[in-house]
Protein backbone atom coordinates (compact mmCIF):
# COMPACT_ATOMS: atom_id res chain seq x y z
CA UNK A 1 0.00 0.00 0.00
CA UNK A 2 2.78 2.37 0.66
CA UNK A 3 4.68 2.10 -2.77
CA UNK A 4 1.67 2.22 -4.64
CA UNK A 5 1.30 5.78 -3.10
CA UNK A 6 4.58 6.70 -3.55
CA UNK A 7 3.91 5.94 -7.68
CA UNK A 8 0.32 7.92 -7.61
CA UNK A 9 1.72 10.82 -5.85
CA UNK A 10 4.84 11.89 -6.87
CA UNK A 11 4.81 14.36 -4.17
CA UNK A 12 4.50 12.32 -1.31
CA UNK A 13 7.71 10.33 -1.63
CA UNK A 14 8.15 9.61 2.07
CA UNK A 15 6.36 6.84 2.95
CA UNK A 16 4.15 5.93 6.40
CA UNK A 17 1.40 8.88 5.72
CA UNK A 18 -1.59 6.97 5.19
CA UNK A 19 -0.52 5.27 8.61
CA UNK A 20 0.49 8.02 10.48
CA UNK A 21 -2.25 10.10 9.63
CA UNK A 22 -4.77 7.59 10.31
CA UNK A 23 -3.39 6.86 13.91
CA UNK A 24 -3.69 10.91 14.63
CA UNK A 25 -7.12 10.98 13.68
CA UNK A 26 -7.94 8.46 15.57
CA UNK A 27 -6.60 9.17 19.20
CA UNK A 28 -7.82 12.49 18.28
CA UNK A 29 -11.13 11.43 17.61
CA UNK A 30 -11.05 9.43 21.06
CA UNK A 31 -9.44 12.16 23.11
CA UNK A 32 -10.99 15.35 21.76
CA UNK A 33 -13.22 15.01 18.86
CA UNK A 34 -16.07 12.67 20.15
CA UNK A 35 -16.37 14.63 23.37
CA UNK A 36 -16.34 17.83 21.87
CA UNK A 37 -19.50 16.19 19.58
CA UNK A 38 -20.89 15.21 22.42
CA UNK A 39 -21.04 18.61 24.02
CA UNK A 40 -22.31 20.20 21.06
CA UNK A 41 -25.04 18.01 20.34
CA UNK A 42 -25.64 18.54 24.14
CA UNK A 43 -26.11 22.07 23.58
CA UNK A 44 -28.39 21.36 20.37
CA UNK A 45 -30.74 19.51 22.56
CA UNK A 46 -31.18 23.07 24.70
CA UNK A 47 -33.22 26.11 24.16
CA UNK A 48 -31.33 29.41 23.62
CA UNK A 49 -33.49 31.50 25.76
CA UNK A 50 -33.05 28.67 28.81
CA UNK A 51 -29.34 28.94 28.48
CA UNK A 52 -29.75 32.92 28.16
CA UNK A 53 -31.29 32.10 31.29
CA UNK A 54 -28.84 30.69 32.84
CA UNK A 55 -25.86 32.60 32.37
CA UNK A 56 -27.62 36.02 33.74
CA UNK A 57 -28.07 34.66 37.00
CA UNK A 58 -27.00 37.45 39.42
CA UNK A 59 -24.84 34.79 40.64
CA UNK A 60 -23.27 33.78 37.67
CA UNK A 61 -22.96 36.55 36.49
CA UNK A 62 -21.47 38.00 39.65
CA UNK A 63 -18.65 34.61 39.27
CA UNK A 64 -18.03 36.04 35.28
CA UNK A 65 -17.10 39.66 36.95
CA UNK A 66 -15.07 37.91 39.50
CA UNK A 67 -13.09 35.48 37.60
CA UNK A 68 -12.66 38.59 34.17
CA UNK A 69 -11.73 40.89 36.84
CA UNK A 70 -9.14 39.20 38.89
CA UNK A 71 -7.55 37.39 35.67
CA UNK A 72 -7.24 40.51 33.83
CA UNK A 73 -5.33 42.42 36.77
CA UNK A 74 -3.35 39.44 37.55
CA UNK A 75 -2.02 39.50 34.00
CA UNK A 76 -1.63 43.22 34.07
CA UNK A 77 0.98 42.68 37.05
CA UNK A 78 2.54 39.39 35.46
CA UNK A 79 2.91 41.14 31.96
CA UNK A 80 4.81 44.20 33.71
CA UNK A 81 6.42 41.72 35.87
CA UNK A 82 7.01 40.04 32.73
CA UNK A 83 8.61 42.32 30.71
CA UNK A 84 10.83 43.24 33.49
CA UNK A 85 12.00 39.24 34.43
CA UNK A 86 12.80 38.77 29.94
CA UNK A 87 14.90 42.00 30.26
CA UNK A 88 16.89 41.35 33.44
CA UNK A 89 17.42 37.15 32.34
CA UNK A 90 18.27 38.54 28.64
CA UNK A 91 20.62 41.59 29.11
CA UNK A 92 22.33 41.50 32.76
CA UNK A 93 24.89 38.89 33.98
CA UNK A 94 24.28 38.10 38.34
CA UNK A 95 25.31 35.20 39.81
CA UNK A 96 22.27 32.18 40.22
CA UNK A 97 20.92 34.02 36.88
CA UNK A 98 20.68 30.25 35.35
CA UNK A 99 18.42 29.18 38.61
CA UNK A 100 16.37 31.89 38.32
CA UNK A 101 15.31 31.32 34.65
CA UNK A 102 14.55 27.65 35.76
CA UNK A 103 12.60 28.82 38.34
CA UNK A 104 10.20 31.04 35.87
CA UNK A 105 8.79 27.17 35.16
CA UNK A 106 7.91 26.57 38.42
CA UNK A 107 4.12 26.96 38.22
CA UNK A 108 4.12 25.16 35.31
CA UNK A 109 5.46 22.07 36.94
CA UNK A 110 4.03 22.90 40.29
CA UNK A 111 0.65 20.80 40.99
CA UNK A 112 -2.07 23.53 41.43
CA UNK A 113 -3.39 22.88 44.09
CA UNK A 114 -0.20 22.32 45.94
CA UNK A 115 0.43 26.13 44.74
CA UNK A 116 -3.29 26.71 45.91
CA UNK A 117 -2.95 25.61 49.17
CA UNK A 118 0.56 27.10 49.83
CA UNK A 119 -0.78 30.41 48.78
CA UNK A 120 -3.33 30.14 51.46
CA UNK A 121 -1.35 29.00 54.23
CA UNK A 122 1.04 31.97 53.37
CA UNK A 123 -2.04 35.01 52.94
CA UNK A 124 -4.25 33.62 55.75
CA UNK A 125 -4.22 35.79 58.53
CA UNK A 126 -1.93 33.70 60.63
CA UNK A 127 0.38 32.75 57.87
CA UNK A 128 3.90 34.54 57.12
CA UNK A 129 3.20 37.03 54.64
CA UNK A 130 -0.88 37.25 55.89
CA UNK A 131 -0.26 38.60 59.10
CA UNK A 132 2.01 41.19 58.48
CA UNK A 133 -1.20 43.12 56.18
CA UNK A 134 -3.21 41.48 59.05
CA UNK A 135 -1.85 44.44 61.45
CA UNK A 136 -3.06 46.83 59.33
CA UNK A 137 -6.55 45.12 58.97
CA UNK A 138 -6.14 43.96 55.20
CA UNK A 139 -7.10 40.63 54.84
CA UNK A 140 -5.28 38.75 51.48
CA UNK A 141 -7.20 35.11 51.77
CA UNK A 142 -10.51 34.50 50.79
CA UNK A 143 -11.03 37.73 48.96
CA UNK A 144 -10.38 38.55 45.56
CA UNK A 145 -6.63 39.92 46.56
CA UNK A 146 -5.86 36.39 47.48
CA UNK A 147 -7.42 35.16 44.06
CA UNK A 148 -5.36 37.69 42.45
CA UNK A 149 -2.45 36.50 44.19
CA UNK A 150 -2.97 33.09 43.03
CA UNK A 151 -3.20 34.09 39.39
CA UNK A 152 -0.12 36.22 39.66
CA UNK A 153 1.74 32.95 40.74
CA UNK A 154 -0.11 30.64 37.62
CA UNK A 155 0.71 33.20 35.14
CA UNK A 156 4.07 34.37 35.78
CA UNK A 157 5.91 32.11 33.27
CA UNK A 158 3.48 33.15 29.87
CA UNK A 159 4.50 36.68 29.48
CA UNK A 160 8.23 35.88 30.23
CA UNK A 161 8.42 33.10 28.16
CA UNK A 162 6.81 35.23 25.16
CA UNK A 163 9.08 37.86 25.58
CA UNK A 164 12.47 36.59 26.37
CA UNK A 165 12.75 34.78 22.30
CA UNK A 166 12.04 38.51 20.72
CA UNK A 167 14.85 40.40 23.46
CA UNK A 168 17.62 37.77 22.34
CA UNK A 169 17.07 38.65 18.42
CA UNK A 170 16.69 42.28 19.19
CA UNK A 171 20.14 44.05 18.15
CA UNK A 172 21.56 46.35 20.92
CA UNK A 173 23.57 48.49 18.25
CA UNK A 174 19.76 50.12 17.31
CA UNK A 175 19.95 51.49 21.06
CA UNK A 176 23.44 51.86 21.20
CA UNK A 177 22.48 54.09 17.53
CA UNK A 178 19.71 55.78 19.18
CA UNK A 179 21.77 56.61 22.69
CA UNK A 180 24.68 57.80 20.21
CA UNK A 181 22.36 60.11 18.67
CA UNK A 182 21.42 61.54 22.36
CA UNK A 183 18.43 59.87 23.18
CA UNK A 184 18.13 58.85 26.69
CA UNK A 185 17.18 55.40 27.90
CA UNK A 186 13.63 56.13 28.87
CA UNK A 187 13.09 57.32 25.47
CA UNK A 188 15.40 54.21 23.68
CA UNK A 189 12.97 52.07 25.77
CA UNK A 190 9.95 53.92 24.48
CA UNK A 191 10.97 54.33 21.14
CA UNK A 192 13.18 51.37 19.94
CA UNK A 193 12.65 48.28 22.57
CA UNK A 194 8.56 48.64 23.21
CA UNK A 195 7.86 48.78 19.89
CA UNK A 196 9.35 45.45 19.15
CA UNK A 197 8.69 43.47 22.43
CA UNK A 198 4.73 45.06 22.48
CA UNK A 199 3.02 42.22 20.31
CA UNK A 200 5.20 39.32 22.24
CA UNK A 201 4.09 41.02 25.17
CA UNK A 202 0.56 40.92 24.66
CA UNK A 203 0.49 37.60 23.24
CA UNK A 204 1.58 36.49 26.68
CA UNK A 205 -0.91 38.48 28.21
CA UNK A 206 -3.79 36.75 26.11
CA UNK A 207 -2.63 33.23 26.82
CA UNK A 208 -2.15 34.40 30.78
CA UNK A 209 -5.48 35.63 30.85
CA UNK A 210 -6.78 32.32 29.14
CA UNK A 211 -5.13 30.35 31.34
CA UNK A 212 -6.59 32.12 34.36
CA UNK A 213 -10.33 32.60 33.82
CA UNK A 214 -10.37 28.74 33.45
CA UNK A 215 -7.83 27.73 36.64
CA UNK A 216 -8.98 25.99 39.06
CA UNK A 217 -7.07 23.99 41.58
CA UNK A 218 -4.88 26.87 43.15
CA UNK A 219 -7.96 29.22 43.49
CA UNK A 220 -10.41 27.45 44.99
CA UNK A 221 -8.53 27.55 48.09
CA UNK A 222 -7.60 30.68 48.26
CA UNK A 223 -10.76 32.05 47.17
CA UNK A 224 -13.27 31.74 50.23
CA UNK A 225 -15.70 30.77 47.70
CA UNK A 226 -18.60 32.95 48.33
CA UNK A 227 -21.58 33.71 46.67
CA UNK A 228 -21.01 37.14 44.42
CA UNK A 229 -18.24 38.28 46.53
CA UNK A 230 -15.24 35.38 45.47
CA UNK A 231 -16.93 32.56 43.30
CA UNK A 232 -15.30 32.00 40.25
CA UNK A 233 -17.08 30.87 37.06
CA UNK A 234 -15.40 27.57 37.10
CA UNK A 235 -16.57 26.72 40.54
CA UNK A 236 -19.90 26.89 39.66
CA UNK A 237 -19.77 24.72 37.02
CA UNK A 238 -18.35 22.88 39.22
CA UNK A 239 -21.07 22.60 41.87
CA UNK A 240 -23.27 22.64 39.15
CA UNK A 241 -21.74 19.10 38.40
CA UNK A 242 -22.24 18.21 41.71
CA UNK A 243 -25.60 18.78 41.78
CA UNK A 244 -26.19 16.81 38.28
CA UNK A 245 -27.60 19.55 36.75
CA UNK A 246 -25.14 19.33 33.49
CA UNK A 247 -27.75 21.92 31.48
CA UNK A 248 -26.73 24.88 33.48
CA UNK A 249 -23.20 23.79 33.39
CA UNK A 250 -22.84 23.10 30.35
CA UNK A 251 -24.42 26.95 29.43
CA UNK A 252 -21.86 28.64 31.95
CA UNK A 253 -19.58 26.47 30.39
CA UNK A 254 -20.16 27.22 26.95
CA UNK A 255 -20.27 31.21 27.70
CA UNK A 256 -16.62 30.12 28.76
CA UNK A 257 -15.37 28.72 26.16
CA UNK A 258 -16.79 31.48 23.54
CA UNK A 259 -14.76 34.28 25.49
CA UNK A 260 -11.37 31.47 25.52
CA UNK A 261 -11.76 31.14 21.72
CA UNK A 262 -12.27 34.78 21.27
CA UNK A 263 -9.08 35.68 23.29
CA UNK A 264 -7.57 32.86 21.65
CA UNK A 265 -8.65 34.16 18.47
CA UNK A 266 -7.13 38.08 19.71
CA UNK A 267 -3.61 36.13 20.86
CA UNK A 268 -3.17 34.28 17.59
CA UNK A 269 -3.47 37.93 15.70
CA UNK A 270 -0.53 39.07 17.72
CA UNK A 271 1.40 35.78 17.78
CA UNK A 272 1.28 36.08 13.82
CA UNK A 273 2.84 39.86 14.02
CA UNK A 274 5.19 38.35 16.88
CA UNK A 275 6.62 35.22 14.93
CA UNK A 276 7.02 37.11 11.91
CA UNK A 277 9.26 40.06 14.17
CA UNK A 278 11.54 36.95 15.09
CA UNK A 279 11.94 35.58 12.12
CA UNK A 280 12.39 39.10 10.32
CA UNK A 281 15.42 39.86 12.73
CA UNK A 282 17.28 36.26 11.70
CA UNK B 1 30.29 58.53 31.66
CA UNK B 2 27.04 59.14 33.36
CA UNK B 3 25.12 57.15 31.04
CA UNK B 4 27.06 54.09 32.24
CA UNK B 5 26.49 54.92 35.84
CA UNK B 6 22.86 55.62 35.36
CA UNK B 7 22.87 52.14 33.45
CA UNK B 8 24.28 50.34 36.14
CA UNK B 9 21.81 51.73 38.72
CA UNK B 10 18.78 50.81 36.57
CA UNK B 11 20.34 47.36 36.47
CA UNK B 12 20.71 46.25 40.47
CA UNK B 13 17.07 47.73 40.51
CA UNK B 14 15.39 45.81 37.99
CA UNK B 15 17.36 42.88 39.47
CA UNK B 16 16.38 43.38 42.53
CA UNK B 17 12.63 44.13 41.96
CA UNK B 18 12.62 40.85 39.97
CA UNK B 19 14.34 38.54 42.82
CA UNK B 20 11.94 40.15 45.29
CA UNK B 21 9.14 39.28 43.27
CA UNK B 22 9.78 35.72 42.68
CA UNK B 23 11.28 35.22 46.14
CA UNK B 24 7.36 35.79 47.50
CA UNK B 25 5.81 34.38 44.58
CA UNK B 26 7.25 31.17 43.94
CA UNK B 27 10.54 30.67 47.30
CA UNK B 28 8.19 31.74 50.26
CA UNK B 29 4.78 28.64 48.86
CA UNK B 30 7.78 26.49 48.55
CA UNK B 31 9.07 27.37 52.19
CA UNK B 32 5.76 27.14 53.46
CA UNK B 33 5.16 23.65 52.27
CA UNK B 34 8.84 21.87 53.51
CA UNK B 35 7.70 24.25 57.09
CA UNK B 36 4.67 23.11 57.83
CA UNK B 37 5.04 19.40 56.31
CA UNK B 38 7.73 19.35 59.02
CA UNK B 39 5.82 21.12 61.78
CA UNK B 40 5.10 18.02 64.39
CA UNK B 41 8.13 16.53 63.02
CA UNK B 42 9.96 13.83 61.20
CA UNK B 43 8.04 10.86 62.51
CA UNK B 44 4.54 12.62 61.93
CA UNK B 45 5.89 13.37 58.55
CA UNK B 46 7.06 10.01 57.58
CA UNK B 47 3.23 8.46 58.88
CA UNK B 48 1.29 11.24 57.03
CA UNK B 49 3.22 10.20 53.74
CA UNK B 50 3.68 6.46 53.95
CA UNK B 51 -0.25 6.46 55.08
CA UNK B 52 -2.49 3.68 53.24
CA UNK B 53 -4.18 6.15 51.45
CA UNK B 54 -1.57 8.30 50.64
CA UNK B 55 0.10 5.15 48.72
CA UNK B 56 -2.59 4.24 47.19
CA UNK B 57 -3.02 8.08 45.48
CA UNK B 58 0.08 8.09 44.76
CA UNK B 59 -0.32 4.67 42.66
CA UNK B 60 -3.35 6.29 40.98
CA UNK B 61 -1.27 9.44 40.05
CA UNK B 62 1.73 7.27 38.72
CA UNK B 63 -0.75 5.24 36.69
CA UNK B 64 -2.23 7.89 35.31
CA UNK B 65 0.45 9.87 34.19
CA UNK B 66 2.26 6.49 32.76
CA UNK B 67 -1.39 6.46 30.30
CA UNK B 68 -1.01 9.97 29.81
CA UNK B 69 2.49 10.11 28.69
CA UNK B 70 2.35 7.00 27.00
CA UNK B 71 -0.92 7.95 24.91
CA UNK B 72 0.20 10.94 24.20
CA UNK B 73 3.35 10.22 23.01
CA UNK B 74 2.45 7.82 20.77
CA UNK B 75 -0.13 10.60 19.65
CA UNK B 76 2.55 13.22 19.50
CA UNK B 77 5.26 11.42 17.33
CA UNK B 78 2.66 10.57 14.77
CA UNK B 79 1.15 13.44 14.69
CA UNK B 80 4.07 15.85 14.34
CA UNK B 81 5.52 13.32 11.61
CA UNK B 82 1.92 14.12 9.63
CA UNK B 83 1.91 17.34 9.94
CA UNK B 84 5.48 18.12 9.02
CA UNK B 85 6.53 15.48 6.58
CA UNK B 86 3.41 15.51 4.28
CA UNK B 87 1.24 18.04 2.35
CA UNK B 88 -2.42 17.82 2.79
CA UNK B 89 -6.01 19.86 3.27
CA UNK B 90 -7.14 20.61 6.96
CA UNK B 91 -3.86 20.57 8.00
CA UNK B 92 -4.43 24.22 9.64
CA UNK B 93 -7.62 22.57 11.56
CA UNK B 94 -5.62 19.76 12.68
CA UNK B 95 -3.29 21.84 14.51
CA UNK B 96 -6.06 23.85 15.98
CA UNK B 97 -7.71 20.98 17.76
CA UNK B 98 -4.77 19.03 18.67
CA UNK B 99 -4.20 22.55 20.83
CA UNK B 100 -7.49 22.84 21.87
CA UNK B 101 -7.19 20.92 25.33
CA UNK B 102 -4.78 22.97 26.45
CA UNK B 103 -6.86 26.50 26.51
CA UNK B 104 -10.05 25.24 27.65
CA UNK B 105 -10.31 25.36 31.37
CA UNK B 106 -9.64 22.24 32.79
CA UNK B 107 -13.27 22.20 34.65
CA UNK B 108 -14.73 22.46 30.87
CA UNK B 109 -12.78 19.49 30.23
CA UNK B 110 -13.99 17.23 32.89
CA UNK B 111 -17.43 18.51 31.77
CA UNK B 112 -17.05 17.20 28.35
CA UNK B 113 -16.45 14.10 29.72
CA UNK B 114 -19.40 13.68 31.82
CA UNK B 115 -21.39 14.66 29.11
CA UNK B 116 -19.76 12.29 27.24
CA UNK B 117 -19.61 9.04 29.56
CA UNK B 118 -22.51 10.02 32.42
CA UNK B 119 -25.75 8.97 32.37
CA UNK B 120 -27.09 10.88 30.05
CA UNK B 121 -25.10 10.76 27.17
CA UNK B 122 -26.05 8.55 24.58
CA UNK B 123 -22.89 6.03 24.66
CA UNK B 124 -24.42 5.43 28.63
CA UNK B 125 -26.57 2.12 27.80
CA UNK B 126 -23.56 0.68 25.29
CA UNK B 127 -21.13 1.56 28.14
CA UNK B 128 -23.35 -0.55 31.00
CA UNK B 129 -24.45 -3.42 28.59
CA UNK B 130 -20.28 -3.94 29.22
CA UNK B 131 -19.99 -2.71 32.60
CA UNK B 132 -17.11 -0.71 31.84
CA UNK B 133 -17.57 2.51 34.37
CA UNK B 134 -15.60 5.97 33.39
CA UNK B 135 -17.38 8.85 34.89
CA UNK B 136 -16.16 8.01 38.99
CA UNK B 137 -13.51 5.79 38.06
CA UNK B 138 -10.18 5.09 37.34
CA UNK B 139 -10.65 5.15 33.35
CA UNK B 140 -12.36 8.80 33.84
CA UNK B 141 -9.49 9.89 35.35
CA UNK B 142 -6.87 8.70 32.97
CA UNK B 143 -9.07 10.19 30.04
CA UNK B 144 -9.08 13.83 31.96
CA UNK B 145 -5.03 12.96 32.15
CA UNK B 146 -4.46 12.01 28.71
CA UNK B 147 -6.76 15.35 27.74
CA UNK B 148 -5.39 17.61 29.59
CA UNK B 149 -1.95 16.62 28.24
CA UNK B 150 -3.25 16.55 24.98
CA UNK B 151 -0.37 18.26 22.92
CA UNK B 152 2.66 18.42 24.93
CA UNK B 153 4.80 16.39 22.73
CA UNK B 154 3.35 16.95 19.27
CA UNK B 155 4.12 20.58 20.03
CA UNK B 156 7.75 20.60 20.73
CA UNK B 157 8.37 18.06 17.84
CA UNK B 158 6.44 19.87 15.55
CA UNK B 159 8.80 23.15 15.53
CA UNK B 160 12.07 21.10 15.00
CA UNK B 161 10.76 18.77 12.34
CA UNK B 162 9.64 21.72 10.38
CA UNK B 163 12.70 23.69 10.44
CA UNK B 164 14.64 20.68 9.65
CA UNK B 165 12.69 20.01 6.27
CA UNK B 166 11.95 16.89 4.41
CA UNK B 167 15.12 16.48 2.06
CA UNK B 168 16.74 13.70 4.42
CA UNK B 169 13.65 11.43 4.85
CA UNK B 170 13.47 12.26 0.86
CA UNK B 171 16.98 11.40 0.21
CA UNK B 172 16.48 8.42 2.30
CA UNK B 173 13.17 7.44 1.00
CA UNK B 174 14.63 7.42 -2.82
CA UNK B 175 17.33 5.33 -2.06
CA UNK B 176 14.67 2.77 -0.71
CA UNK B 177 14.68 2.91 2.95
CA UNK B 178 11.18 2.08 5.10
CA UNK B 179 9.08 4.15 6.65
CA UNK B 180 10.36 3.15 9.96
CA UNK B 181 14.05 3.17 9.27
CA UNK B 182 13.63 6.70 7.73
CA UNK B 183 12.44 7.59 11.59
CA UNK B 184 14.37 5.83 13.64
CA UNK B 185 17.57 6.71 11.63
CA UNK B 186 16.95 10.00 10.04
CA UNK B 187 14.21 11.69 11.71
CA UNK B 188 15.01 10.67 15.69
CA UNK B 189 18.17 11.78 15.80
CA UNK B 190 17.43 15.30 15.05
CA UNK B 191 14.23 15.49 17.39
CA UNK B 192 15.49 13.16 20.35
CA UNK B 193 16.07 16.21 22.47
CA UNK B 194 12.75 17.70 22.36
CA UNK B 195 11.19 14.47 22.20
CA UNK B 196 12.35 13.46 26.35
CA UNK B 197 11.47 17.08 26.75
CA UNK B 198 7.84 17.02 25.82
CA UNK B 199 7.98 13.56 27.36
CA UNK B 200 9.08 15.37 30.71
CA UNK B 201 7.04 18.17 30.01
CA UNK B 202 3.80 16.17 29.93
CA UNK B 203 4.63 14.24 32.70
CA UNK B 204 4.54 16.99 34.92
CA UNK B 205 1.46 18.43 34.34
CA UNK B 206 -0.07 14.62 34.06
CA UNK B 207 1.03 14.57 37.80
CA UNK B 208 -0.50 17.77 38.99
CA UNK B 209 -3.31 18.07 36.99
CA UNK B 210 -6.68 18.86 39.31
CA UNK B 211 -9.65 20.12 37.81
CA UNK B 212 -10.38 18.00 35.08
CA UNK B 213 -9.44 14.70 37.30
CA UNK B 214 -11.76 16.61 40.35
CA UNK B 215 -14.86 16.70 37.92
CA UNK B 216 -14.43 12.55 37.04
CA UNK B 217 -13.11 11.02 40.54
CA UNK B 218 -15.80 10.26 42.91
CA UNK B 219 -13.34 11.45 45.54
CA UNK B 220 -13.55 7.94 46.89
CA UNK B 221 -10.51 7.45 48.94
CA UNK B 222 -8.15 4.68 47.86
CA UNK B 223 -10.46 4.26 44.97
CA UNK B 224 -10.32 7.22 42.59
CA UNK B 225 -8.41 9.62 44.43
CA UNK B 226 -4.77 10.87 43.28
CA UNK B 227 -2.26 12.99 45.16
CA UNK B 228 -3.66 16.14 44.28
CA UNK B 229 -6.61 15.31 45.14
CA UNK B 230 -6.17 13.98 48.34
CA UNK B 231 -4.37 17.22 49.28
CA UNK B 232 -7.39 18.63 48.91
CA UNK B 233 -9.40 15.96 50.85
CA UNK B 234 -6.58 16.41 53.51
CA UNK B 235 -6.82 19.99 54.02
CA UNK B 236 -10.79 20.40 53.67
CA UNK B 237 -10.52 18.14 56.71
CA UNK B 238 -8.46 20.72 57.95
CA UNK B 239 -5.81 18.34 58.43
CA UNK B 240 -3.02 20.61 57.66
CA UNK B 241 -0.22 18.94 58.43
CA UNK B 242 -0.59 15.67 56.51
CA UNK B 243 -2.16 17.98 53.52
CA UNK B 244 1.93 19.63 53.21
CA UNK B 245 3.37 16.26 53.60
CA UNK B 246 1.90 14.98 50.63
CA UNK B 247 2.06 18.21 48.89
CA UNK B 248 5.55 17.98 49.75
CA UNK B 249 5.73 14.68 48.26
CA UNK B 250 4.64 16.78 44.29
CA UNK B 251 6.85 19.65 45.25
CA UNK B 252 9.95 16.96 45.29
CA UNK B 253 8.37 15.24 42.07
CA UNK B 254 8.18 18.65 40.31
CA UNK B 255 11.44 20.01 41.26
CA UNK B 256 13.15 16.90 40.24
CA UNK B 257 10.98 17.05 36.53
CA UNK B 258 12.18 20.31 36.39
CA UNK B 259 15.63 19.71 36.93
CA UNK B 260 15.59 16.63 34.10
CA UNK B 261 13.85 19.13 31.86
CA UNK B 262 16.67 22.01 32.21
CA UNK B 263 19.53 19.13 31.62
CA UNK B 264 17.82 17.99 28.44
CA UNK B 265 17.31 21.57 27.42
CA UNK B 266 20.84 22.21 28.16
CA UNK B 267 22.36 18.67 26.16
CA UNK B 268 19.68 19.86 22.93
CA UNK B 269 21.25 23.41 22.65
CA UNK B 270 24.92 22.30 23.12
CA UNK B 271 24.29 19.19 20.54
CA UNK B 272 22.56 21.90 18.21
CA UNK B 273 25.65 24.18 18.66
Amino acid sequence: MKTKKRKTKNDRVIPGFGLSLGITLTILSFVVLIPLATLVIFTAGMSFPEVIKTITKPRVLASFEVSFLTAFIASVINTVMGIILAWVLVRYDFPFKRLMDGMIELPFALPTAVAGISLTALTSNNGLVGSFFAKFGIKLAYTRVGITIALVFIGIPFVVRTVQPVLEKLDPSYEEAAGVMGADRFTIFCRVIFPEIWPAAITGFGLAVGRCIGEYGSVVFIAGNQPFETEIAPLIIMSKLQEYDYASATAIALAMLIFSFLILFLVSFFQARNSAMIQGRR
Amino acid sequence: MTEKNESKYVKYLLITISVIFLFFFLVLPLFVVVTEAFKKGVDQYLQAVTDEYTVKAALLTIEATFFAVFINTIFGVFAAWSITKFRFKGKKILTTLIDLPVTVSPIIAGLIYVLTFGRQSILYPLLEKYDIKVVFAVPGIVLATIFVTFPFVSRELIPVLESQGTDEEEAAALMGANGRTIFWKVTFPHIKWAFLYGVVLCATRAMGEFGAVSVLSGHLRGKTNTLPLHVEILFNEFQYMPAFAVSSVLVVMAIILLIIRSVIEYKGKKEEE
